[in-house]
């Protein structure tokens, strides 16, 4: 099938669906890859990087669309500036777009894509299930944005982030605040604090708590009993009574810290407003504040969607294409993503691609075919691992440990009784010169038992084959028996004389052959 | 030489193999171990031949020298992947000695013992027998279904319980006609069907055992080599003999007990059998998953991009002969500065210690040769994963499934490293007959295809 990658014609929009290596891989799996020309240049591809992966490079726009079975796109369909129409009507029904379509924010492109009967995944509607993990695009670019909303709020802050103590005095390390512990938050709590900032983060879903201190920032507990978990592990809209609690928080940290950072979305919804006029106000002045949630209105009040503001001295910036500005980065992660999606609907690695719409992942994704809007997509039972249900078997086990061990004392008490008694038994009724033996046999008994128990597992084998050939002692036996007069037992006894003295040389030669081959590394 | 002076040699004799045992601990003595065992042989057998009692010294000689050079032969000349085939058929005729030597001297005129020492003697030879019996033909059937000539599925007979304990009572009966008194001729008739009866019971026991229960066949089978040895010591009054077996009796009872435990198996069930017959049907829940399967070129491409790789060789190794170009793998690899190590599973192959011996062969130096409880914690961080012929001991639903026939064994927790490969020729079940669920997993790729083959084509890739 022919692969199509037009250059993204969103303003400002500098990444690319697929870098050069991932079109090696996807030419591996039997696809043909076209690519508009200039399409990776934003990102720092060269066309002749891709030429050198195996794509052909085109000039003209129309004939990628028009001449590919899948479109790789980042941002949606939108109007092409140069060809003048809508890229939803280059489509047909026979082909497949695999994009960000943001079907709920959307309905007109959704609609548009519906009538061109095209089969659309999106992207963005990836199920947070462990299986679909490496095709989670939302989670890899919330991953860049959180890294770079970091490295933007640097920028605009004028001191350092880690705390030093210099010949020109003391500087003190910035406080970072982070609202939202998701991929972004967790990325951006990572960043800052390996920058040297002191970072505490706040998240509704008490789960993340575990997540944000492992790290190194501090969790901050609202004295409240209301867990923000929402389906498929995002969170969900929270009671009043909360909000106002969350609020007094926001304001008493607001005096403290100098750069707020905020990431909370609720899928599907306008953003929660978190930061008000006031607390701005509060700030200090030269504080920042980096607004991920700008695209989907901000979780500040004064945050300007794909700008910066200055309000009162403090910085608020509302840049809606953070992924955008790192495009390598970006191109290479969703191209990745996209084509373990790819791996995954070309199960017989021929280029041929099986959509199946009884696949949880696949439904989830596909928003429109043949003409029909399947979004949103029905229910499923999303398995996301609750950290606290690890937690309560450690003390049932430690119960039970105990228990097997007190019975393994009884058994092995039993059985010292037992042995004692054959023993005693044995003594009883034998005469001295059997009790003389009987004696050396148990004492050989338990030193075979301690000198054995320290054996290295890789020397089993070794062990076992000279054992074996040690055991070829009842060549004694046979020797002892040779010299009798009957014939029948001289027989008997040659017998196992020579089966005996195979044991022996066999046995021992076997095991040098092997001891010599066990070396150290040299 | 008088009586005094062969005792101290039986002594010597002793002391050197209790060393050689010890010395076969460690690698860095373990050579030393082999030449103390060595020594102590040679000081028994020729403090023994100069004992009054043994004559016939031409024959002797012969029969020694002959001996002597089959086996010579036969260990030089044996393939190492063929090493638990040899251990059982050596093990087979330590077994049969021992029935011969009680026999003769069950049958030697020239022993004369009366009353309570004479029962003693009796119940000697007559344990001496059985015991060789049972060593004799166990291990015959184990050679054979190790060699691929006997089926190596469990044969559980109908009723196979009740056939084993009514042959326990017919022995115990015919031991008690054995021990009355009478005849020479008179106890023969018995102490000969006991002799057969035991020997159906070897070779019925190791039938109803699974091929991947081998390594506890064979270390059983070697512990009953050994108090064979010993129970022909008894017979004969001789104290090397008694040390010597236990000794040996001991070390194989040890080993067994160490394989139970790491396949967390009782061994008297193992030891009744028949594991590895049914159980199938409880995972067919996940066999309608897709897997993914990897070609050669790719397997290359992940093993030149991971900085650690972790080796984890099964029996599927042994039987494609694929030690050498994993050497090679490995010996590449490490050239480029990629860590490299094998976890082995101590039940791991078809005899305890099987891949370290195959390792070894293929050069692979033995400070790279991990032990389970050594790298489990390590497999998180590791990149690649590359499974060789191994299933049941990487087998997750040991852990996750509470009711599965495996559930609670020990297993290589190979699932939780980046990515696994996973070389196998079909996808057939292991020997526990137990679906694996690790095939199933989104990091787990399959490279199918003989190992040896798949090996040598990766690493040509490699290069």
């Amino acid at each position: 099938m022919q692969i199509g990658i037009p250059r993204e014609i969103y303003p400002e929009e500098c990444r690319v669906a697929a870098t050069p290596e991932v079109v090696t891989h996807l030419t591996r799996l039997g696809f043909a890859v076209k690519l508009e020309t200039d399409a990776g240049r934003a990102a720092n591809f060269s066309d002749a990087a891709y030429a050198q992966s195996g794509a052909t490079i085109l000039t003209s726009a129309a004939e990628i669309w028009e001449s590919s079975d899948i479109l790789l796109k980042v941002r949606g369909p939108s109007e092409h500036p140069v060809l003048g129409l809508h890229e939803a009507s280059l489509l047909n029904q026979k082909q497949t777009l695999i994009c960000f379509i943001w079907p709920g924010q959307n309905s007109e492109l959704l609609s548009r894509l519906s009538d061109s009967g095209a089969y659309v995944l999106a992207m963005d509607a990836v199920p947070r299930i462990s299986r679909a993990q490496k095709f989670d695009a939302l989670s890899s670019m919330a991953n860049v944005a959180g890294y770079r909303a970091v490295i933007e709020s640097a920028g605009e802050f004028g001191r350092f982030f880690a705390g030093q103590i210099t010949a020109a005095g003391k500087v003190p390390p910035a406080r970072i605040l982070v609202i939202g512990a998701g991929v972004a938050g967790l990325a951006a709590i990572g960043t800052a604090g390996s920058m040297g900032a002191s970072v505490r983060a706040f998240d509704t879903r008490p789960d993340v708590k575990e997540q944000v201190e492992s790290m190194g920032a501090e969790f901050l507990m609202l004295d409240f009993a209301e867990d923000g978990s929402g389906a498929g592990g995002y969170s969900k809209t929270m009671s009043e009574e909360f909000i106002a609690a969350e609020m007094a928080l926001f304001m008493e940290q607001a005096k403290e810290v100098d750069i707020i950072i905020t990431t909370a979305l609720i899928p599907g919804k306008p953003a929660p407003r978190l930061i008000t006029a006031e607390m701005v106000d509060a700030m200090k002045d030269g504080s920042v504040i980096v607004d991920l949630a700008a695209e989907q209105g901000g979780n500040c009040e004064l945050t300007q969607p794909g700008g910066v503001a200055s309000v009162n001295g403090v910085r608020v910036i509302g840049y809606t294409d953070l992924p955008s500005r790192m495009p390598a980065q970006s191109s290479q992660l969703y191209g990745t993503n996209i084509r373990h999606l790819l791996t995954d609907i070309c199960p017989d690695n021929n280029g041929q691609i099986v959509l199946d719409m009884d696949d949880d992942v696949i439904r989830s994704m596909t928003v429109t075919r043949n003409g029909e809007i399947t979004w949103p997509p029905p229910k499923i039972e999303l398995a996301i691992p609750v950290q606290a249900s690890n937690s309560p078997p450690p003390s049932a086990t430690t119960g039970r440990v105990k228990s097997s061990d007190k019975q393994n004392n009884v058994t092995t008490l039993i059985g010292l009784g037992v042995v004692m008694a054959i023993i005693l038994g044995v003594g009883a009724v034998a005469p001295s010169s059997f009790m003389n033996h009987f004696t050396v046999f148990i004492l050989a008994i338990f030193v075979g038992w301690q000198v054995v128990w320290n054996v290295t597992p890789a020397l089993h084998t070794p062990l076992m084959s000279v054992t074996n050939a040690i055991s070829g002692i009842i060549v004694i036996g046979a020797l002892l028996k040779i010299g009798a007069g009957s014939s029948l037992v001289v027989l008997l006894a040659a017998v196992s004389l020579l089966i005996a003295s195979i044991n022996i040389s066999g046995g021992f030669l076997v095991t040098h052959r092997m001891l010599r081959m066990f070396r150290r590394d040299v | 030489m008088s009586a005094g002076i062969i005792t101290s040699a039986y002594i010597a004799a002793s002391v050197l193999f209790i060393l050689s045992l010890g010395g076969l601990s460690h690698q860095e003595s373990a050579r030393r171990g082999n030449l103390f065992g060595i020594l102590g042989m040679a000081i028994a057998i020729f403090a023994t031949i100069y004992n009054p009692a043994v004559g016939n010294y031409a024959l002797v000689i012969i029969l020694m020298v002959a001996g002597g050079g089959i086996g010579a032969l036969v260990a030089t000349r044996v393939q190492m992947t063929a090493m638990p085939q040899l251990v059982a058929l050596l093990h087979s005729f330590v077994g049969l000695a021992a029935v011969l030597v009680g026999f003769g001297t069950y049958i030697d005129p020239t022993v004369g013992y009366f009353g309570v020492e004479r029962t003693i003697h009796n119940i000697e030879i007559y344990l001496g027998v059985l015991i060789g019996a049972v060593t004799f033909t166990g291990s015959v059937i184990a050679f054979g279904k190790l060699q691929g000539v006997i089926n190596s599925r469990p044969l559980t007979l109908p009723g196979r319980h009740l056939i084993n304990i009514a042959i326990g009572l017919a022995c115990l009966w015919l031991g008690w006609q054995f021990i009355s008194p009478g005849g020479l001729e008179a106890g023969l008739n018995p102490l000969i069907i006991a002799t057969v009866l035991a020997l159906i019971f070897g070779a019925h026991m190791v039938m109803a055992i699974g091929g991947a229960d081998m390594p506890v066949v064979i270390s059983m089978l070697n512990s009953y080599s050994g108090w064979a040895a010993a129970a022909t010591g008894f017979m004969l009054a001789n104290d090397l003999l008694i040390v010597t077996g236990a000794l040996v009796g001991s070390s194989g009872a040890i080993l067994s007990y160490i394989m139970c435990r790491a396949m967390n198996r009782h061994f008297l069930a193992v030891i009744l059998g028949g594991f590895g017959g049914s159980g199938s049907s409880s995972s067919s829940s996940v066999s309608d998953q897709q897997v993914i399967s990897i070609s050669h070129d790719e397997s290359a491409q992940l093993l030149r991009e991971a900085d650690s790789v972790v080796i984890v060789p099964g029996y599927g190794m042994a039987v494609a002969h694929a030690q050498h170009p994993v050497s090679e793998l490995t010996k590449f690899l490490r050239s480029n500065n990629t860590d490299v190590r094998f976890a082995i599973h101590p039940v791991a192959g078809r005899m305890p210690g099987h891949m370290n011996v195959l390792l070894a062969e293929a050069k692979v130096p033995y400070d790279i040769v991990l032990e389970m409880d050594e790298i489990n914690d390590d497999l998180p961080d590791t990149d690649v994963v590359l499974v060789i012929g191994a299933n049941d001991i990487v087998n997750p639903s040991a852990q996750e499934d509470p009711e599965g026939p495996i559930a609670g064994m020990p297993v290589l927790e190979v699932w939780k490293s980046n990515t696994t490969i996973v070389l196998k020729r079909s996808m057939a079940t292991g020997y526990a007959g137990v679906d694996n669920p690790l095939f199933y997993r989104d990091n787990t790729k399959m490279l199918f295809g003989d190992a040896k083959d798949s090996m040598e084509k990766v690493l040509s890739a490699l290069k």
